[in-house]
């Protein structure tokens, strides 16, 4: 009994080898499964945490599940250090090696159309936040500390925050839009995910713009620039707002069939 | 161009990447395959319904039934406007409890402080 098989990726044969202190999802380090001129990129895991049961049941736990996403992108990272992996869905798993290559075998011809429409190509991922909680209101900077006299003061200065706040807003909207175009134009293709909850996320402020975009190797300099500028702008001119970027990723989020 | 079997690697590689933007992409992006252990990551309560939204993208949250970006204020123009109707109602009850028998002018105090606290 040598465990069940977790899959990672998926990657034409490279040459280089993976860092040495390399460990996957369950402290096994990864190995390369070559089958059909393909690699599939395997742990080993015990099955009493990934057979069907435990691992429904991991799933729910928190803390294992950002173990094992961490683990399972640490693998993704290194392999994108030195080829352009196809990255599965966390939590892909076989029985045993066979189980793999019929796999392999099965998707081959899929795997080399992705393959080859993202070989070269990483991906960046690209957020603005815009300040809300804990900044001055605009409105009060403009009537420092005025107490409501009467109800309809204060239904005023009601109406006042929350035109800031729609200012701000739309302000926001505009500028995301703007940049969302702009980066677009320096990307072969890009995708618009849905704003990050700040309870996980943990950073500060409304996340009003989540892409990713695809990138070549050869043009990441120039699209980095390109944010590392709106960067700055935006800190000079629009203090309210934050563009962060992350990155480099495989391209996870361009590794589905083209829509 | 470069010849060497590793990249040359200008970015530490995601510095910036908080835990959402990693379960975002390998929970939610990637290539599904059916292994030989079936886990379909959708039928997994995930904890709490915070993290499901995160992890999902915005179809498959809207086949879950999950919409809250287009009902919070903050990422729909259209909960905007809801939003400030809702809160004009809110005052206006507010105030009618303010006036239990039509004694007191419209313009009565109010508790700021308390309309504050509550909204949101």
């Amino acid at each position: 009994m040598t465990g069940l098989r977790y899959v990672y990726a998926v990657c034409h044969p490279f040459g280089a080898a993976l860092q040495a202190q390399l460990t996957g999802v369950a402290g096994d380090p990864p190995r390369l499964l070559t089958h059909h001129g393909l690699v599939a990129v395997v742990s080993h895991v015990p099955e009493r945490d990934f057979a069907e049961k435990p691992l429904r049941a991991h799933l729910e736990d928190l803390d294992w599940l950002t173990r094992t996403a961490r683990a399972h992108q640490g693998v993704i990272d290194a392999l994108t250090a030195v080829t352009t992996p196809l990255p599965l869905r966390l939590g892909t798993v076989f029985r045993d090696d066979s189980g793999v290559r019929v796999m392999l075998e099965a998707r081959e011809a899929d795997f080399r159309r992705t393959l080859d429409r993202l070989a070269g190509r990483v991906e960046w991922g690209v957020k603005v936040y815009t300040e809300t909680e804990n900044g001055p209101e605009p409105s009060e900077t403009q009537r420092p500390a005025e107490k409501a006299a009467s109800g309809r003061d204060y239904l005023r200065q009601r109406r006042m925050r929350a035109k800031a706040h729609e200012d701000l807003w739309e302000k926001a909207e505009e500028f995301a839009n703007r940049l969302h175009a702009a980066l677009s134009a320096r990307a072969e293709d890009s995708r618009l995910h849905a704003p990050q909850n700040s309870a996980l996320s943990g950073a500060a402020g409304r996340n009003v713009l989540n892409a990713a975009y695809l990138v070549p190797r050869t043009d990441c300099e120039e699209f980095v620039e390109l944010v590392d500028r709106t960067k700055d702008d935006v800190s000079g001119t629009a203090p309210r707002l934050r563009v962060e970027l992350t990155g480099p990723w495989a391209a996870y989020s361009f590794a589905g069939e083209e829509p | 161009m470069t010849t060497a079997s590793r990249f040359p690697d200008p970015y530490p590689s995601n510095g910036g990447a908080n835990l959402a933007d990693i379960l975002e992409r390998v929970l939610d992006k990637g290539v599904v395959i059916a292994g030989d252990i079936r886990i379909n990551l959708l039928d997994i309560e995930l904890l709490t319904v915070k993290l499901r939204l995160i992890v999902a993208s915005v179809d498959k949250a809207r086949e879950m039934g999950i919409d809250w970006w287009e009902t919070d204020p903050a990422l729909s123009s259209k909960a905007r406007r809801s939003e400030l109707a809702r809160e004009n109602a809110e005052l206006r009850e507010r105030l009618a409890q303010l006036e239990p028998d039509g004694q007191r002018e419209p313009d009565a105090q109010l508790e700021p402080g308390r309309a504050r606290k509550e909204a949101p």
